[in-house]
């Protein structure tokens, strides 16, 4: 084990002090009402090259796929081709207004049309809207639009139904929408229930939410049975393609007879996630759906792209027309990848999920049957009852390895869930060594994997007290301490926090 | 390529048979796009393709409207191209993500300083969105179902709230403002702040540029219903933290904030509350704590909020949010300081001013419209219809201001005019001469 990070001791920026060196012409001082005025600002001057080696230290401390392996199940971490940072930093993407007249952004426009019919294309969907800015994003906007149909057409449906295995967000998106939720049990096979969910349906049915393959990484066979069930009860189906990057060129939403779908262009189509975000999460819909797509629309008539506004539109989900510049890095990896590329990184994606689960065969166990397309879940069960260690305690062991752990708890069918999505751009040299790693440590000595980790810039961090204290800004931190500032004088071992430490409770005595 | 080494590992022939377990019904024979091309051919596709684009790089930009020209230091640009930030995902495992959550618990807190809210989330997608969820957040607090708004309100911002409240149920009513000076109305406002109103939206400056000076008189107007000031950042270098007026939540467009234009996206939505609103609040949200040996640390909290744990009962579905935009904005105000935001916002004012005079002078043109201070964007009224103008300027290589009748459909003859500290004497004779030819 060779992995270090780095751990510098760095205050927070509010605690720094300093001189700015920035600067601007200098100007008169224009009227400002009373009422309104700021009598004081608190947020230091600093020189540049401190505030630049705060944040380069901070990245240190941090952790991206750039550093290594990267796991973590339904979110797809693949690498991020460096060209599409290159594309997204032309000053003709990030210096062109969102207001401007349609003459002046014929390209931004072009591109969009073009990214459009490619995610067509690639999704077997009719009409794309890139408005939505995240995957979550793009499924209240397909739930606004399954409710737009639905009133279109006088009918009052107000529920909708989802798998227990979906992604959180499914059910959170749908709710704010306005639908009531019936969740339905998964079957022993790990796949939708089709007894459950014949008895889930009725005239009520807005839709059915669903990702194929599903979060345990099996493929919903049944599907077009599905569809057919939902849509007799006058039902939508909507596509969570959290998941697409299992089956590009080998099937798609639109013949597994989905309506809805959304896409994650930060995942499948491996534009980075900035830890956190931005995504994007345009939305796909078949053609009797189109009239309800966010508005505007783009259009091509004689040789020039323009804005279209369309009456049954459901609106606007956003300000302006979507995160352009993850629109412009995702149109990047499609044209370099076309057809072949993108079939074959399905192809990668689910040859190593199959793989690295072969390798941890031996110690982990997977519910649910063999096969699995981009992504599995295995259990710590079993290494939990015989040895203590959880499923969390392994993830935290992971990293002192130099590598990110897999999504853990989720789905919360498999007990002890660990769910590793290792994608298509993982060598197997990569795969055997995480491998290697996670086999060791289901029969390491379980009182160093339980503290663990050791190898990072913190040990293992107290969840609990955060959500007790609740101190979300530096603000809030001084209001706690009663104003008492002496008590927060930044030192030179800032990390042990002196300064904090009445609030921490960590001081000495 | 397939790796024949895992094949064979596998026991299987050929990758085919790991979808075996797609049925022939379901399957498709291949994408129907070009085949992949390489990383020379796409620099020059899409560099080609975007070329046609007018951009405010080499050209004057009197746009606003929530997203502005603005001057980004050149080392934002390098701390946010760490690749250590840009290429990691949500900082779901604490350890050995220190770096982000510390990071981004500096922007909640340089937020607090700037709107005077304790509790600041991590970020949501941009002003609209927050303004959104900020209703839907107020429902959430009292469960009351009006919501009122100012009748000048950006068009993408009316349509996206709409959106976000129906599913609540909740209803939008407009308070007319002043027409000769932009303010709001408040005897109109007190008259529709009745018992059933869950929030009130303001904006400082609002939507057509003007310091609204009752705002600070909002808070007791409107009974017990909940004040939400949608803020723009940069003028709270100069202007009153909203906290200090009465508000209980601020939302606002952070894009100013070390963050270029990216024609409309990503943006980055602003969102904070006082402290004791907190559980109702969307968003992930960074909290400080200590870790097993008494190290200060940061770890995202009050996940019980979320959707992945709390399902249909979440606050919000947000996961995916802006945090890159968010770390842009800490390394903006790090760099310009106390100092350099006031001294931003002042010139953004002087900007405005030079422009107000320019375009009075040009003649059939109606200029100031409005009799109120304002910040850095104000409307004037054209001979011609303003969105010829838009065009017409275009042709002149000048990227005009907004065309109202969108937005505020009784100002359809008037343009929307920003200025920031970009703005130049230069530019603004450019378009002053521009605008002399066609009026």
């Amino acid at each position: 084990m060779s992995y270090h990070q780095a751990d510098y001791d760095v205050r927070l920026i509010q605690e720094m002090k300093g001189r700015t060196d920035f600067s601007l012409p200098p100007v008169e001082e224009g009227f400002v009402p009373e009422e309104l005025r700021r009598a004081s600002l608190n947020i230091p001057n600093l020189e540049e090259n401190e505030v630049v080696r705060h944040y380069t230290n901070l990245s240190q401390m941090n952790f991206g796929v750039d550093n290594g392996f990267y796991p973590l199940g339904s979110c797809t971490m693949k690498y991020n081709p460096k060209y599409a940072d290159v594309l997204a930093s032309l000053p003709t993407v990030t210096d062109v207004h969102p207001a401007e007249d349609e003459e002046g952004v014929q390209g931004s426009l072009r591109l969009m049309y073009e990214l459009e019919r490619a995610l067509a294309a690639i999704s077997g969907m009719d009409a794309v809207s890139l408005q939505p800015a995240a995957g979550a994003h793009g499924e209240f906007t397909g739930m606004l639009i399954a409710k737009a149909y639905h009133d279109s057409i006088g009918e009052k449906r107000t529920e909708v139904i989802i798998p227990d295995a979906a992604h959180g967000t499914n059910p959170a998106s749908a709710a704010m929408a306005g639908f009531d939720v019936i969740e339905i049990p998964s079957s022993p096979e790990g796949r939708v229930d089709l007894r459950a969910l014949e008895s889930a349906v009725s005239p009520r049915t807005a839709a059915l939410m669903l990702t194929n393959p599903n979060t345990l990484g099996i493929f919903e066979k049944d599907i077009l049975k599905m569809a057919e069930t939902v849509h007799g009860a006058g039902g939508l189906l909507y596509y969570d393609g959290a998941n697409l990057n299992a089956v590009m060129g080998r099937t798609n939403p639109g013949v597994m007879d989905f309506d809805i779908m959304h896409f994650n262009l930060h995942k499948t189509f491996a534009t980075p996630h900035g830890g956190g975000g931005p995504g994007a999460g345009p939305v796909g819909v078949k053609a009797f759906l189109e009239p309800f797509l966010p508005s505007p629309r783009i259009v091509l008539t004689d040789g020039a792209y323009r804005f279209e506004e369309r009456p049954r539109s459901i609106g606007k989900v956003r300000s302006f027309h979507g995160n352009f510049a993850v629109l412009v890095r995702a149109y990047a990896y499609i044209l370099r990848c076309g057809s072949d590329g993108l079939k074959a990184a399905s192809e990668g994606a689910v040859l190593n999920a199959n793989y690295l689960r072969k390798r941890l065969a031996p110690k982990y166990d997977m519910p649910f049957g063999e096969l699995r397309k981009h992504e599995f879940v295995v259990s710590a069960k079993r290494i939990k009852e015989e040895r203590g260690i959880s499923a969390l305690d392994i993830s935290k062991r992971l990293l002192d390895h130099g590598t990110m752990a897999p999504t853990i708890y989720f789905p919360s069918l498999v007990e002890e869930a660990l769910m590793i999505e290792p994608t298509e751009t993982e060598s197997m040299e990569t795969l055997d060594r995480f491998a290697d790693i996670m086999l060791h440590i289901a029969d390491e000595d379980p009182e160093v994997v339980k503290d663990a980790p050791h190898n990072t810039s913190v040990r293992r961090v107290d969840e609990v007290h955060a959500a007790k204290e609740l101190v979300l800004s530096h603000l809030r931190l001084r209001r706690r301490l009663g104003g008492d500032l002496a008590a927060m004088k930044a030192d030179g071992d800032a990390k042990n926090c002196s300064f904090c430490a009445t609030l921490i409770g960590t001081e000495k005595k | 390529m397939t790796d024949e080494r895992m094949l064979k590992r596998l026991g299987i022939g050929s990758v085919e048979e790991l979808f075996s377990d797609i049925p022939s019904s379901v399957r498709t024979d291949g994408i129907g796009i070009p085949p992949g091309m390489s990383e020379m051919e796409v620099i020059r596709e899409v560099t080609d393709m975007l070329s046609a684009n007018v951009t405010a790089y080499d050209r004057p930009c009197f746009m606003g409207g929530g997203v502005y020209r603005r001057f980004i230091p050149s080392a934002v640009k390098a701390i946010v191209s760490r690749s250590e930030f840009v290429t990691s995902y949500t900082p779901y495992q604490a350890e050995i993500s220190q770096g982000m959550l510390q990071a981004l618990f500096e922007y909640q807190s340089y937020i607090a300083e700037l709107t005077g809210m304790e509790a600041v989330n991590s970020s949501n997608y941009d002003a609209a969105n927050a303004l959104g969820e900020a209703a839907t957040m107020c429902y959430r607090v009292n469960r009351r179902r009006k919501f009122l708004i100012p009748q000048v309100i950006s068009c993408d911002k009316r349509s996206t709230l709409r959106n976000y409240v129906s599913g609540a149920g909740m209803e939008i009513v407009e308070y007319a403002h002043d027409p000769r000076t932009g303010e709001a109305d408040m005897e109109d406002l007190k008259r529709k702040a009745d018992d059933d109103v869950s929030g009130v939206y303001v904006e400082v400056p609002n939507f057509l540029g003007v310091m609204d000076r009752q705002a600070a008189e909002m808070k007791a107007a409107i009974g017990d219903a909940l004040l939400v000031v949608g803020a723009d950042p940069i003028s709270l270098g100069i202007l009153k933290a909203p906290g200090d007026y009465g508000a209980d939540i601020v939302i606002g467009e952070g894009q100013s904030l070390g963050s270029p234009m990216n024609f409309g996206g990503p943006m980055l939505g602003l969102f904070g509350c006082r402290q004791e609103l907190v559980r109702k609040m969307p968003g992930r949200v960074i909290g400080l704590t200590r870790d097993a040996e008494g190290k200060r640390a940061f770890c995202m909290t009050l996940q019980t909020r979320e959707q992945h744990i709390r399902r249909s009962k979440a606050t919000s579905n947000i996961c995916t949010n802006e945090a890159l935009m968010a770390v842009a904005a800490a390394a903006y105000l790090a760099i310009v300081g106390r100092d350099g935001l006031r001294s931003v916002a002042r010139s953004n004012m002087a900007s405005a001013r030079k422009l107000r005079d320019a375009l009075a002078s040009v003649k059939g043109v109606e200029c100031p419209v409005l009799d109120a201070p304002f910040f850095n964007e104000l409307p004037a009224r054209l001979p011609i219809r303003p969105e010829k103008m838009s065009k017409v300027l275009m042709r002149k290589s000048i990227i005009g201001g907004i065309p109202l009748a969108k937005h505020v459909p009784e100002m359809g003859d008037c343009m929307l005019f920003a200025a920031t500290e970009m703005t130049t004497d230069r530019e603004i004779e450019m378009l002053v001469e521009a605008m002399e030819v066609v009026s």
